[in-house]
């Protein structure tokens, strides 16, 4: 049994690790201000969720445990208002978001016929 | 299972290393906001991480602390960007409507 | 007064949960504390709706449990984005927000910031301009699917509209 939750608890470590680079990757790669919120927003919800679970999986009822599912609340509850506050704060700054689809799929085309 | 947490962590760092390098390249202010955002609640999952693996209990309570900070180091930095003043009340704040 | 006793109990459960040392003295030195809280945020006029005991009720845990296997599944689309940058098709949409209490608006703006390849950037009466990463998350919220829950966690509240 205690075997069988360590295995667990590894895979969900493993994946909150390989979540967080990709959203690492995203938060990189992606073209605008506001498709980057996107790519934070992975890493904040996925990467807690798992990593928090896992880390939860090996305490068992503890103290511990009862701390760590207050830094998930926390951060489930703060990161959506940070998020806003800076969505809302670019738009009143004037950054305009790509929200063209035609424009994107323009822009696609071009980026795709320069790497060939 | 101390491999499976060191490696979780090493994925984390790297991941906070990519968040500094859009903080460094910007463009604007705001990517540059995110991406410290981004490297603040990834600090608060190191930090459980590594409770964790030294086994010290104690501090988890350091990550808590930090959960809450980085929210309000954030809305204060966004404040600070938007009106140039932390004093000033502002006609339209970013938590009004 | 009823608000101040709801906040007190919340307040009381953090501490218990946090501190994990109980000795006569911390207890006193939690008392003292919790008693300060309640008593500024009564003199700054800060204990409101969101300390009202009848916004907890069953449906909530129901809700989030939803919330997280939306969570979930967004999350996987927008990473297959992240991994592929040329399946980006951001877009803004309007949706309307048919709630009619502010903590009803405020859950379903943060609900769909929270959920990935969405984000709320302004909340107006009666309808929120979204930005999404990619047709399928627009999708989902088009269909309001997200919005009914939130309106069927609204019916739940015992004196829903008192705070509107």
């Amino acid at each position: 049994m205690a075997e069988l939750l360590d295995v667990l608890s590894g895979i969900l470590l493993l994946a909150g690790g390989a979540f967080a680079i990709i959203g690492g990757i995203g938060l990189v790669r992606f073209p605008d201000f506001y498709t980057r919120l996107h790519a934070g927003g992975i890493t904040d919800t996925l990467t807690a969720l798992l990593i928090v679970g896992g880390l939860v999986l090996q305490s068992g009822f503890s103290l511990l445990t009862v701390k760590l599912l207050l830094i998930l609340l926390f951060l489930l509850f703060t990161t959506p208002t940070a998020t806003h506050a800076l969505a809302r704060a670019a738009m009143a700054d004037g950054l305009e978001p790509e929200g063209d689809a035609d424009r994107a799929a323009e822009r696609r085309d071009g980026a795709e016929s320069s790497n060939t | 299972m101390n491999t499976v947490l060191v490696i979780a962590t090493l994925a984390v760092l790297a991941t906070m290393a990519l968040a500094l390098l859009r903080a460094l390249v910007g463009p604007t202010v705001y990517d540059r906001i995110v991406a410290v955002n981004v490297f603040g609640t990834k600090t608060v999952l190191v930090v459980a991480l590594i409770t964790y693996i030294t086994g010290h209990a104690d501090l988890i309570d350091v990550a808590l602390v930090y959960a809450l900070i980085n929210f309000i180091a954030i809305v204060t930095v966004l404040k600070l960007v938007k009106m140039g003043n932390l004093a000033e009340a502002g006609r339209r704040d970013i938590t009004d409507g | 007064m009823r608000y101040a006793a709801s906040l007190t109990t919340i307040l009381v459960l953090l501490w218990l949960g946090i501190s994990g040392v109980y000795k006569p003295l911390i207890l006193g030195l939690g008392v003292a504390s919790i008693a300060l809280v309640v008593w500024i945020s009564r003199r700054m006029d800060v204990v409101g709706v969101e300390h009202n005991p009848a916004l907890y009720s069953w449906r909530l845990p129901l809700y989030w449990g939803w919330l997280l296997w939306q969570i979930i599944v967004a999350n996987l689309q927008v990473a297959a984005c992240a991994l592929q940058p040329s399946r980006l098709r951001p877009s803004v949409v309007r949706v309307p927000v048919p709630h009619k209490t502010a903590v009803g608006k405020v859950t379903y703006a943060n609900s769909v910031t929270l959920t990935p390849g969405t984000v709320t950037l302004l909340l107006n009466p009666g309808e929120m301009t979204v930005h999404a990463l990619h047709p399928a998350s627009r999708e989902d919220l088009e269909s309001g699917a997200m919005a009914q829950r939130i309106l069927w966690l609204e019916a739940g509240r015992s004196d829903s509209g008192a705070d509107a």
